[in-house]
């Protein structure tokens, strides 16, 4: 990205916004905890407790223990209830952490979407001037160069340059005009150029920047269907969990030993899954901000989970699996010719060709015979017109035409000259393997000679093989659409390394294409641009629209990638398992580590009435009172040691789901297991040291 | 041939017997489930109840149909009890009273069979045969049918409708339970098991008195007893009377019948799922818990700390003499790990290590295979949670066999699970708040006293039926609360299951990619593995501390 050639006077507050996108990527500093300390303390009213379950137990339990400690303060009272409380501030912490993080490019955003006035064009003529939000759907507006664009809308006269750094934090200006597939424009950009009219197509509050803040900041988030089910399954363990340890009660004055309220609600505490109960709203915010750094915005949570089940990749050739502009890659003499020869004539005939195919050309010409370049010779330029499907250079006495394969040849009979066999072999060879031939000819000294076959190329960009490679490994097909002919199709996908491919595609094709899919139970990702993608990109399950695309588009898709950039679907969904497998491993981790702190509690509540359970004491903790309040500090400390885990996510590497499971349980299973009782061991050793409590 | 042999024989023997007939028995019973074609006798009997068997039910009819059959199943075998003094063959034994007959009508509809009362002494042959014997059979078709239609929820794509219970009910009877019992019978009279419908017959002891041993029908109840795992003896002392149980032979046999139905039953699952790798999983799962079970009770009742065991070098007391430790203790796991809950050696006098093993067998949730049907549905139940943790991890939304695990199917699996702990804790919690009850029931002190209070409440919860011995369980507290643990034990998984196929149904399949985990593998099996015993240890380790733990680490 580069910030400094921004024009405008924008530049220094889309430098502002985009920094903590792009310059920051999700890293994390103790001093953020600091920070988001008022947020989380306004977090702990019952209120907001009372959403998670979970949580809602250690709030109820840590109101509990205060009035236990009120009544019989000790040392010990005071400091496991104090470390009850500590546990629901982390939890309302990590999720003030990661609300946080998104809450300065908020704000930025936020300043200039609201101090926006817009001058609304009246039906019958003339002009007011309204604040920005007072507009609705249908109103037109116009922008003219150094005013802000009031609204989403699409553009229906004129044509500007806008600078869109303020969403997309990249600042060259992009253009924008009424009609095809560059209407879209987005409220809080700046027209830098010229004058338009736009129609406003979103309500006011409901603007792709509205959306946007209300995303960062997490406001707008709603569970997820995974993400419901865990906390049913978490709440289940809790309902267990309570029902051990209320009944525990009775067995222990049975036993002759009734236990201190206190004890039994540390060990409550200690039992339920709090760990991923309090990260489990960080970890979604922070799924989210992830996207968002990488420039995605997904309009639901809920796009984001689908993006990890997604087994289809529908992928469009041009620009993502391809760099936009066919190339040309070989020169292929005929007849005879000089090699140099013939890439002097196509050099001469490409020279007045303003075309990306033309210019590639002079540059694979420049490249390889440097020494021909440099030549300026005059002449009358011949453009290429749909009769002629041909376009050359006439000089003095040295006529060269470059075109396709018939219509030189016609051209080349038509000035006396015969075409070698040999041509039509080499240019359908060419289209054979993909490429596109462009026949050269020149006439000199009264007669026309084929010189050669210039080979214009799909270039692949470098890497996409490997990138299908991992996404198979995963179980994502890819599947290439391209309007291409099946032949040029087949051996572009070939080279690409793609696992299907669909040619000459119409939009209706790629919609039947995903409908067949889903059939089969699959779930099916796509990117597109224009109006006619809509129907398709509405039908995918994972729609990423990309935002240079038309307002119709964006509004079909469930994602819109504000890099204009196909090939992040491929991070979307990793970042979408991602997020899927930070709260699976934090939920095994969360529940693994009970079974220390069984080994911790048990025997300090124990022991006293059946010495022999001092046996299971194995971490050798001092005292009773030293150990469940380990345990309890234990349990605190972690949530706080994992919420950089949580906010940047587990880490993943596209692998078989064999090999994910098990690397994830053994490091969240088995090191669930085990570090608790490193951890406990270790705040024993300090803890014994308080008086009243070693 | 030394105790450690006859032990290992017979377990060699059970285990080449069951390896024999899983392929053709599972999926035999594959085909009992999924055929086409209704008997003769079938059809009249539908047209007798006026069901039409090709029509097909939702799953809160399934459920309906079910609970209204159990329901009307208990009010007829409470009459039948109370009834009793005008029924034939009732050798002037009177009405049953109310608060046993209530926990025994339950007791055997539910599957569970736990006996509060004398056979001997209570029943007549007539309750024994139409109604207790009668549940034997039902119950057992209840917990398949159960069972296939969550199989059915797995192999059914975008279907509303599970099948229909009169006919899953009629053919697991017909076609199954009945003809298996009725062979099973005439080789368990072969083999000496009695079969008589006097009362008893007079003998004269060695030293001249005469005494009346008592008989009974026992042979035609002791085959579905093990079959169908319910457990209930038709003598007091169960599989340890010599009338129920009188050779090494008969032992191996009854042994057999017990395991045969839900260990098949995994075979049947992969049979009917399409990929019998998914069943062996299952089994394997099923099996090592099962012998890592057996390998505790057996190293703990040869490993006494008494000086009487010391002395006979073994714990022998409350142990099956005829049939020494090994068999004891094949028994015993056997017993605990289905539901049957038919007793040989007593749990009660087991070593605190040991005793500890059918009581976690139970506690496991009856999975170690579990019992006819209910194992099954168990172990899938603690397969769909462990696979959600196992989905999330991998980064895709959970799915088990090509359905997806979202939050009906999570719904359904939590109340599945969840119901046994709490029937089991709060029995047991609710049971030591009262001095009263526990000083009229129990015969230890101490933590063997709780482990007793425990044992029988989730002998209930489970539907297992076995009794640890020790404890008095005939106050209307016990009666009651033991009643409504085995009622809510059983139907409220069972509803839950069914609403878990329903969900289950109702999806299309997701395609296998390689992004899916394989769950016929060894990962897998460990990961189920490992959840069934976390699930139950985290559960219940603070009250076994106090009960068994306590008295094994003394």
């Amino acid at each position: 990205m580069t910030l400094a050639t921004s024009p405008g006077g924008t530049a220094e507050e889309s430098a502002r916004l985009a920094a903590p996108r792009t310059g920051h990527p999700g890293g994390f500093r103790p001093r953020h905890l600091l920070r988001a300390l008022p947020a989380a303390l306004r977090k702990l009213g019952p209120r907001h407790q009372a959403r998670n379950p979970v949580l809602f137990v250690v709030w109820a339990g840590s109101a509990l223990a205060t009035g236990f400690a009120v009544a019989q303060p000790s040392a010990f009272t005071i400091l496991v209830t104090a470390w009850l409380w500590f546990t629901v501030l982390f939890a309302a912490l990590a999720e003030a952490v990661a609300e946080d993080r998104g809450k300065a490019q908020a704000a930025s955003l936020r300043r200039a979407a609201t101090r926006v006035t817009a001058r609304r064009l009246r039906p019958g003529g003339g002009e007011d001037r309204v604040p920005g939000v007072s507009l609705r759907v249908g109103d037109h507006v116009v922008v003219e160069t150094g005013e802000t664009i009031p609204g989403d809308g699409d553009v229906v006269e004129g044509i500007a340059t806008v600078d869109e750094s303020a969403i997309t934090g990249e600042s060259a200006p992009v253009i924008r005009e009424s009609g095809g597939d560059r209407c879209a424009v987005t409220g809080g950009t700046t027209v830098l150029s010229d004058r338009i009219v736009v129609r406003i197509t979103s309500r006011p509050g409901e603007s792709f920047v509205d959306r946007m803040i209300a995303l960062v900041e997490g406001a707008s988030r709603q569970r997820t269907p995974n993400e419901v089910a865990l906390t049913i399954l978490l709440s289940t363990l809790t309902v267990i969990f309570l029902l051990a340890v209320v009944t525990l009660q009775p067995m222990a004055r049975y036993s002759g030993g009734t236990q201190p309220v206190i004890a039994l609600t540390a060990l409550l505490v200690c039992l339920i899954p709090t760990t991923i109960a309090a990260l489990l709203s960080a970890i979604g915010i922070a799924g989210m901000d992830r996207l968002v750094r990488r420039n995605v915005l997904a309009m639901s949570g809920r796009a984001v989970e689908a993006a990890g089940d997604v087994s289809t990749l529908l992928l469009d050739k041009t620009g993502t699996i391809t760099y936009g502009n066919r190339s040309a890659t070989e020169l292929v003499p005929v007849g005879g010719t000089d090699p140099a020869v013939l890439a002097e004539a196509a050099w001469l005939a490409s020279l007045g060709d303003g075309t990306p195919e033309g210019r590639s050309i002079v540059e694979l010409v420049a490249r390889e015979y440097p020494r021909l370049a440099t030549a300026e010779p005059g002449g009358e330029v011949v453009a290429f017109s749909a009769q002629t499907r041909m376009s050359g250079l006439d000089t003095d006495g040295r006529w060269v035409r470059k075109g396709a394969a018939d219509a030189v040849a016609a051209w080349v009979a038509g000035h006396g000259g015969t075409v070698p066999a040999e041509t039509g072999r080499v240019a359908d060879e060419i289209g054979r393997q993909g490429g596109t031939p462009l026949v050269v000819a020149e006439l000199a000294r009264g007669v026309a000679v084929v010189r050669g076959v210039v080979r214009l190329s799909d270039v692949v960009k470098p890497g996409m093989r490997e990138r299908f490679a991992r996404l198979r490994a995963m179980g994502i097909r890819t599947v290439m659409v391209t309007g291409d002919n099946p032949l040029t199709a087949a051996a572009i996908a070939g080279q690409a390394g793609v696992d299907d491919h669909l040619a000459e595609a119409k939009p209706e094709d790629k919609l039947a294409l995903i409908r067949s899919e889903q059939e089969g139970g699959r779930l099916v990702a796509m990117t597109g641009d224009g109006t006619n993608d809509a129907p398709a990109l509405a039908a995918a399950d994972v729609g990423v629209a990309m935002n240079t695309g038309t307002s119709a588009a964006k509004e079909a898709g469930n994602m819109v990638d504000l890099d204009s950039d196909p090939t992040k679907l491929i991070e979307i969904v990793a970042i979408g398992k991602q997020l899927l497998i930070t709260r699976g491993a934090l939920t095994t981790f969360s529940i693994a580590n009970d079974l220390a702190k069984y080994f911790a509690i048990l025997p300090a509540m124990f022991a006293g009435i059946h010495p022999q359970l001092g046996a299971l004491n194995i971490m050798g903790l001092a005292t009773p009172q030293s150990a469940i309040l380990s345990a309890v500090i234990f349990n605190a400390l972690v949530i706080v040691a994992l919420i950089p885990l949580a906010l940047r996510g587990v880490r993943y590497r596209p692998s078989s789901a064999r090999a994910l499971l098990r690397r994830n349980l053994l490091v969240y299973g088995v090191g669930g297991l085990v570090t608790p009782f490193a951890g406990i061991w270790l705040i024993d050793l300090l803890v014994r040291l308080v008086p009243g409590i070693g | 041939m030394s105790d450690f042999w006859a032990g290992a024989v017979q377990l060699a023997l059970l285990a080449g017997a069951l390896a024999a007939v899983y392929r053709p028995f599972g999926d035999y019973l594959a085909r009992v489930y999924t055929s086409d074609r209704h008997w003769r006798a079938e059809r009249a009997l539908y047209r007798l109840l006026r069901v039409d068997p090709d029509s097909q039910q939702r799953w809160p009819t399934y459920a309906l149909s079910i609970l209204a059959f159990s329901f009307v199943s208990i009010a007829a075998l409470y009459l039948l009890q109370r009834l009793q003094p005008v029924l034939p063959l009732n050798f002037g034994r009177g009405a049953v009273e109310p608060a046993m007959a209530f926990n025994t009508a339950v007791s055997f509809v539910t599957n569970t069979n736990w006996q509060s009362y004398s056979p001997e002494q209570v029943l007549g042959h007539t309750v024994q045969l139409a109604g207790l014997t009668v549940q034997n059979f039902l119950s057992a078709a209840v917990g398949m049918a159960v069972a296939i239609v969550l199989v059915r929820g797995f192999t059914l794509r975008s279907a509303e409708r599970l099948g229909n219970f009169w006919v899953d009910l009629t053919r697991g009877t017909l076609r199954v339970l009945l003809p298996l019992s009725f062979a099973a019978a005439v080789l368990l009279v072969a083999l000496g098991v009695v079969q008589s419908l006097r009362s008893g017959v007079t003998v004269t002891g060695p030293d001249g008195t005469r005494s009346t041993l008592a008989l009974a029908p026992a042979a035609s109840q002791e085959a579905i007893k093990e079959l169908g795992t319910n457990g209930g003896g038709i003598f007091n002392a169960n599989s340890a009377h010599p009338f129920e149980n009188p050779t090494v032979w008969t032992n191996l046999a009854e042994n057999f019948l017990l395991l045969v139905i839900p260990v098949s039953l995994t075979r049947t699952f992969g049979t009917l799922v399409g990929d019998r790798r998914q069943g062996t999983v299952l089994l394997t799962v099923m099996g090592v818990l099962w012998s890592a079970m057996l390998a505790v009770a057996w190293w703990a009742e040869t490993h006494p700390n008494g000086p009487a065991a010391l002395l006979a070098g073994a714990s022998l007391e409350g142990k099956e003499q005829r049939f020494g430790i090994g068999l004891s203790v094949l028994w015993a796991t056997s017993t605990t790990g289905t539901s049957t809950g038919a007793v040989s050696a007593m749990h009660d006098s087991f070593s605190g290590l040991g005793g500890a093993v059918p009581l976690g067998n139970m506690l496991l949730g009856e999975v170690t295979p579990g019992g006819v049907g209910a194992g099954l549905y168990g172990v899938l139940v603690l397969a769909i949670i462990a696979m959600f943790l196992a989905g999330l991890m991998v980064g895709r939304t959970p799915e088990y066999l090509s359905k997806k695990l979202g939050r009906r199917e999570v719904t359904c699996a939590a109340v599945a699970l969840l119901t046994m702990p709490t029937v089991v804790l709060l029995g047991t919690g609710a049971t030591m708040l009262m001095p009263g009850e526990l000083a009229a029931a129990l015969t230890n002190a101490g933590p063997h006293g709780l482990s007793e209070v425990l044992y029988a409440y989730a002998s209930a919860g489970n539907n297992n039926g076995s009794a640890f011995a020790g404890l008095t369980a005939t106050s209307d507290w016990f009666q009651a609360s033991l009643a409504v643990a085995m009622l809510a034990g059983r139907f409220v998984p069972i509803v839950a299951v069914l609403c878990l196929a329903g969900s289950l149904a109702t999806q299309r399949k997701v395609p296998e990619t390689p992004g899916t985990l394989p769950t016929a593998s060894p990962l897998f099996g460990s990961l189920l593995t490992g959840t069934i015993v976390l699930v139950a240890a985290l559960t219940f380790v603070p009250a076994l501390a106090l009960g068994p733990l306590a008295e094994a680490l003394a």
